[in-house]
């Protein structure tokens, strides 16, 4: 993949995704701006924080309507994602909408300890591309409050209380509610997925 | 189904990883990196560096060394000691560090928590604690721990701290009982599970880990959602694959190596 835009959205994990790719062999560009995604043919939007800030950042940046028009496959991660769909419960926050749903906080309950932090399964919804190569009940990071719901983009969810989507994918809108680039082997497999499927 | 996590922590000293018993003596246990990827290969679920030298001497943690891990490993990891303010923190994260945690700073100034919550989330903020059973048969906070000349005792209860802590933005707390630490006689569950009702967050246990059977106890009875140890690992006493082997025997989950 030679021309991979990695959207700088202040979120901290920035240096670990662009590791990975440099792990995979590719050489990402770090972007701050919707001239920076031109000619991209992957891009990601990595995410670490609260949804109200990341979109407050990605509209001081202007890239809220290019992301929107944007034609390159996209992958969200962690945050990321979430930014992905109609609107976050985290701040009452209007997202990207380019998925349908709303991400809301998850429940705690008896030894349902929120943040959700740690390894956890992935349960394969629907077949996806994305997946190629990873087995069912693969374990994979994650560190959230806030989860999106089971919908029909659903590629794989994982369990903390109640199923929510870990790995979405409408057309060539992607997303991973965990962190691939702190997911081992299953973590690169998924990344090396997104930057070689076809969309 | 969430898996327990086995974290090894590396006391890093002047960028080596040392060990010392009850906080003195440290030894030399090797290169941080070289013990990172043998840990992340034997399947380690995280990895903590804690900077011993960094806190009490009121100087950060050098951040080669972690741009240097985060680089090498694609296993989440956490960095403490001598974290005090946001740029700091911002410094190490943008450095690749997953989570920072701090320690005596929060102590010192509990607004920290909710500065660092705040700018980063609270997934990235965790709270350790170094905690001593006294004389009046309650737990209390010590400081700078990694140099016992200029430990502190700041009179705060541990579980006053755990509730507080929590209310102030931390997502995650590390109990570091220091009765058991380095002994290897075993968590001290009594204490983790007083932890435990008062934490709603994740807890991880640490001090005390000397065998297999250990780790099991911490998860069983106390409810961890992970446990951490260093010397038993680094001297080779347990092998981080034998040990997932054994508590997957006890219904206990863990990731797959």
């Amino acid at each position: 993949m030679s021309d991979v835009a990695i959207i700088d959205a202040g979120g901290a994990n920035l240096g670990s995704v662009c590791y990975a790719l440099e792990r995979l062999g590719v050489a990402p560009r770090v972007v701050r701006d919707a001239a920076g995604l031109e000619g991209a043919d992957r891009v990601i939007l990595p995410g670490v924080g609260a949804a109200p800030e990341a979109m407050r950042r990605l509209h001081a940046q202007d890239l809220v309507e290019p992301l929107r028009r944007l034609q390159a496959p996209l992958l969200g991660i962690c945050l990321g994602m979430q930014l992905l769909y109609e609107g976050s419960e985290e701040g009452d926050v209007e997202c990207l909408g380019l998925l349908p749903g709303v991400v809301r906080h998850m429940r705690p309950g008896q030894c349902i300890r929120i943040p959700h932090m740690g390894w956890n399964g992935l349960r394969i919804m629907r077949p996806s591309a994305l997946m190629d190569g990873v087995p069912e009940g693969a374990s994979a990071y994650f560190v959230h409050s806030y989860a999106a719901p089971l919908t029909a983009d659903t590629v794989a969810a994982s369990d903390h209380g109640s199923l929510f989507t870990a790995v979405v994918q409408r057309g060539r809108h992607c997303g991973a509610q965990f962190h691939p680039e702190r997911s081992a082997a299953t973590g690169a497999r998924i990344l090396r997925n997104f930057l070689e499927m076809d969309f | 189904m969430l898996s327990r996590r086995i974290i090894p922590c590396l006391d890093v000293r002047d960028g080596r990883v040392v060990k010392g018993v009850r906080f003195r003596d440290h030894v030399d246990m090797g290169d941080i990196a070289e013990l990172a990827m043998r840990y992340r290969d034997e399947g380690a679920d995280e990895l903590v560096f804690y900077d011993i030298s960094a806190s009490p001497q009121g100087r950060s943690v050098d951040h080669a060394w972690v741009e240097r891990v985060a680089r090498l490993i694609d296993i989440p990891f956490c960095v403490a000691g001598g974290i005090r303010d946001v740029e700091t923190a911002r410094r190490v994260l943008h450095a690749g560090a997953d989570k920072i945690s701090i320690n005596s700073p929060a102590l010192e100034r509990p607004a920290l928590v909710s500065e660092l919550a705040d700018a980063f989330g609270v997934q990235c903020v965790v709270v350790g604690i170094d905690s001593i059973r006294e004389a009046d048969g309650q737990w209390r906070v010590r400081t700078n721990t990694g140099d016992p000349s200029r430990t502190r005792e700041p009179g705060v209860r541990t579980l006053d701290w755990i509730v507080e802590a929590q209310r102030l933005g931390a997502g995650e707390i590390v109990l570091n009982c220091m009765d058991s630490d380095g002994v290897r006689r075993g968590y001290d569950i009594v204490q983790l599970r007083e932890a435990r009702a008062a934490c709603h967050v994740p807890l991880v246990a640490s001090g005390g880990a000397g065998e297999m059977l250990h780790f099991a106890e911490a998860f069983e009875q106390a409810d961890v959602d992970g446990a951490l140890a260093a010397s038993v690992f680094h001297g080779g006493t347990i092998a981080i694959p034998e040990l997932k082997r054994f508590l997957r025997q006890r219904d206990i989950e863990v990731r797959d190596v």
